[in-house]
């Protein structure tokens, strides 16, 4: 067992790198499918994991249809509801594609959908940086726990969680490893 | 908790490259069509302004605004403080208005630390007397650091009036907390006592400096003390440490020129000199907004303020 594996003792792998994979390609034929074949598609990565995500479908799409959608980043940082409950957090890159995301269909790609307050965030923060023709939401994980009515348009994997666990996404650019674990609350980051 | 932004000391070298990465960040919205962040939405930040700055005051403004928190000018020309009101009664008074951070200008070295005392809401210093104006150091970091990468190790030439200058204290104090090395060059007459106890190198001659500089930044000479015999006259002084189009010329090629601004074009720096390519006199302005929406974001906009010094 390596280091890694032992520090996520109380965590139980629920995904692991080939599942990710599939669900991926799965959510790459589902957006074709559902925009007709991918044209003015553009991906956003919510920060952190989010990017790392939309990257990673970036790359079915081009690997399934030869298609380059064009990917970027979005810090929703200053548009979240809850910055005055915590210490003011250090940003993190937006990036928009050289596109622009003006008359496109935007797909907002998240790793954990929660509460929905993240992506309430995201909305806003798209608003003010142009007008998408429609947005859409992909998640590799539905863990439930709705506090806003959103919804996901293509989920990786439902997961039913109680409101005591932690799911912690791991892939591998960031953390050395593809994998969703479920584990108890407080527990880890 | 309450934080504040007095003194470039108040930094530490994590808090000083947290402002500088955050104000790279929010420098991307002044580029957008919608140049404005709900952050500080509720919030009020007053400009109390003891001494007259519009450009200080400004960019205080417009950083609030574009963080969507309500601004309010006060400026002590024509208000109670020509009729003898103290600074803690007006202090109490923005307090009692529900000001949850106040920008102090003040003449007087030391009036934002007594402000600190009176009040709730979070001090930034935006000039006191012939103290510090930590924000301008933090703009002038952010620029240099814009153009020249990392600053640890850099030399960095301030040249003028250090004496009276709050910009040269803070950027000492900021610029060596970053790693740069910085040297003064002044005459001797416009140097402060204690200079030997700042973290800096000290040259009355400009020339044997400049060549070795990645950034020189000229002070202001201002007017009232041309005559008071800090220097015999003003030629002899933009002779010996005005920034000429010739002394110009032997700086690195990736050198930059800086001024805080407002110039006294043909006094501390030629004309041609403020207006060549490697000066960064009027980004420095546009990146003074940057910088200031970063410093009130960090101290306002989480539950805990994410830099400054207790007070």
């Amino acid at each position: 067992m390596t280091a890694a594996q032992s520090q996520d003792a109380p965590y139980k792998a629920v995904l692991e790198a080939p599942e990710i994979r599939r669900a991926l390609t799965r959510i790459a034929h589902e957006i074709l499918e559902r925009t007709k074949g991918g044209s003015d598609v553009v991906l956003l990565g919510i920060q952190t994991r989010g990017v790392n995500l939309a990257r990673m479908l970036a790359e079915r799409f081009h690997e399934v249809e030869g298609l380059d959608i064009p990917c970027g980043s979005l810090d929703v940082t200053m548009y979240r509801d809850d910055l005055r409950m915590k210490p003011a957090r250090a940003l993190t890159k937006t990036e928009l594609p050289a596109e622009g995301i003006d008359d496109k269909t935007v797909v907002l790609v998240d790793d954990v959908l929660y509460s929905g307050r993240t992506i309430r965030a995201a909305l806003d923060a798209l608003n003010d940086l142009g007008r998408p023709r429609a947005v859409q939401l992909a998640v590799l994980v539905d863990r439930g726990h709705r506090e806003l009515p959103i919804r996901a348009d293509y989920v990786g994997k439902n997961l039913p969680t109680s409101s005591q666990e932690t799911v912690r996404v791991l892939l591998h650019d960031v953390d050395g490893r593809d994998a969703v674990l479920l584990g108890p609350k407080g527990d880890g980051k | 908790m309450k934080r504040h932004l007095i003194s470039a000391k108040d930094l530490t070298r994590d808090d000083a490259l947290l402002v500088l990465d955050t104000a790279e960040e929010l420098a991307r919205v002044s580029g957008r069509s919608v140049k404005k962040l709900p952050t500080l939405r509720g919030l009020t930040v007053v400009n109390l302004f003891f001494e007259d700055s519009t450009r200080t005051r400004i960019s205080f403004e417009a950083a609030a605004k574009r963080l969507s928190a309500d601004v309010i000018n006060f400026s002590a020309k024509g208000s109670s403080v020509s009729k003898g009101e103290s600074l803690k009664d007006t202090a109490l008074t923005l307090e009692a208005m529900g000001a949850d951070a106040v920008v102090i200008r003040h003449g007087a070295s030391g009036a934002p630390y007594r402000l600190a005392d009176w009040i709730n809401g979070n001090v930034i210093n935006a000039g006191d007397g012939t103290h510090e104006h930590p924000t301008q150091a933090l703009l002038d970091a952010y620029t240099m650091r814009r153009h020249l990468g990392s600053l640890d190790g850099r030399k960095i030439t301030i040249v003028g009036d250090v004496l009276h200058s709050r910009v040269a204290r803070s950027n000492v104090l900021l610029l060596s907390t970053l790693g740069a090395e910085v040297t003064l060059v002044a005459p001797p007459t416009l140097l402060p006592v204690s200079v030997g106890t700042w973290p800096c190198k000290v040259s009355y001659d400009l020339d044997s400096v400049l060549a070795k500089s990645d950034a020189v930044m000229m002070l202001r000479v201002q007017r009232e003390r041309m005559n008071a015999a800090y220097f015999p006259t003003v030629r002899e002084y933009s002779r010996r440490y005005g920034l000429s189009a010739e002394r110009y010329s032997h700086l690195p090629e990736h050198a930059i020129v800086m001024h805080p601004g407002p110039m006294n074009r043909g006094v501390e720096i030629a004309a041609e000199v403020a207006d060549s390519a490697r000066s960064t006199i009027v980004e420095q302005v546009g990146n003074g907004v940057s910088v200031r929406m970063a410093v009130l974001y960090l101290l306002l906009g989480g539950a805990q303020p994410a830099i400054g010094a207790d007070k």
